[in-house]
């Protein structure tokens, strides 16, 4: 028997990890990815609480917590294209001003 | 113990392939691990009586919003990062820094580990409580979120719709010039 420990220092593990991409990466893709990391760390947290409870909660937020991450990706992509159009870099450091 | 051993490897595939992520230069290879990870985070929800959200993990992430990522990468044809020099200047791109930034990281799962193994409740069993034949069928799942939480439900169409139009949008050329 695995106890709800073991699953949340995964968890926990993987936000870490989500969150060094996000700080030590300087490629928009990889940022939305290490996103993306931090989204399922939270994830594998719902559903390991919802099971020690004995619900489906967990699990339906987990639904929501994917809808939005599905959204974010669209929405997050459609900029990197439109600055990618404009700068012909990747690099959230070449993004300096706010108008050109 | 199977349970154990399963558990252990897929949750380090897991971590591993995810560390990876971060760690490549080219982001093909980082989403292809991604994908990967998965993979191994939608056994360890299969461990967890959440057979259907094991399946969405596939779907939706591996076949649906990393292809997407695909997409943009290919669209893009960006492939490496550039170190312009001017990066290299930049104060937060000091080798020390970066550094600095990794450490504290690292002092972030130290820190979330021990808190986690001084809760008390974390040492029990994670499937010890709860009929696993009512969480595990998609019937239970689809009933608590058609009436207990339907109204998120039909709010997050609005979310996709308003995600759709907004990505088009911002993607689409400007057509006046």
């Amino acid at each position: 028997m695995i106890p709800l420990g073991h699953y949340l220092i995964v968890s926990a593990i993987l936000f870490a990890i989500g969150t060094a991409g996000v700080f030590l990466r300087k490629n928009l893709i990889t940022i939305l990815l290490s996103i993306e990391i931090m989204l399922n760390a939270v994830n594998l947290t719902f559903v390991a609480f919802g099971r020690a409870q004995g619900n489906v909660d967990g699990q339906i937020i987990t639904f929501f917590v994917m809808t939005v991450a599905a959204a974010e990706a669209a929405v997050g992509l459609a900029i990197v294209i439109g600055l990618f159009r404009h700068r012909e870099s990747l690099n959230p450091d070449a993004f300096t001003s706010l108008k050109w | 113990m199977p349970e154990t051993l399963l558990f252990s490897l897929f949750s380090g595939i897991a971590i591993v392939a995810s560390a990876l992520v971060i760690g490549q230069r080219n982001p093909m290879y980082s989403i292809m691990l991604l994908i990967t990870s998965f993979g191994a985070l939608s056994a360890l929800y299969i461990q967890l009586d959440a057979p259907f959200v094991a399946m969405a993990q596939i779907i939706v992430y591996a076949g649906a919003i990393m292809v997407l990522f695909l997409f943009v990468v290919m669209l893009l044809n960006a492939p490496q990062e550039d170190g312009a020099e001017w990066d290299r200047a930049h104060p937060l791109r000091r080798p020390g820094v970066s550094r600095l930034g990794a450490l504290l990281a690292g002092l972030l799962i130290v820190q979330l580990v021990w808190a986690l193994m001084r809760a008390t409740d974390a040492s029990t069993a994670v499937n010890a409580s709860g009929d696993v034949a009512a969480i595990s069928s998609v019937r239970s799942v689809g009933r608590v979120l058609f009436t207990n939480y339907v109204f998120a439900f039909e709010a997050t169409s609005i979310l996709i719709l308003v995600a759709m139009v907004g990505a088009v949008v911002l993607a689409a050329r400007e057509s006046g010039r």
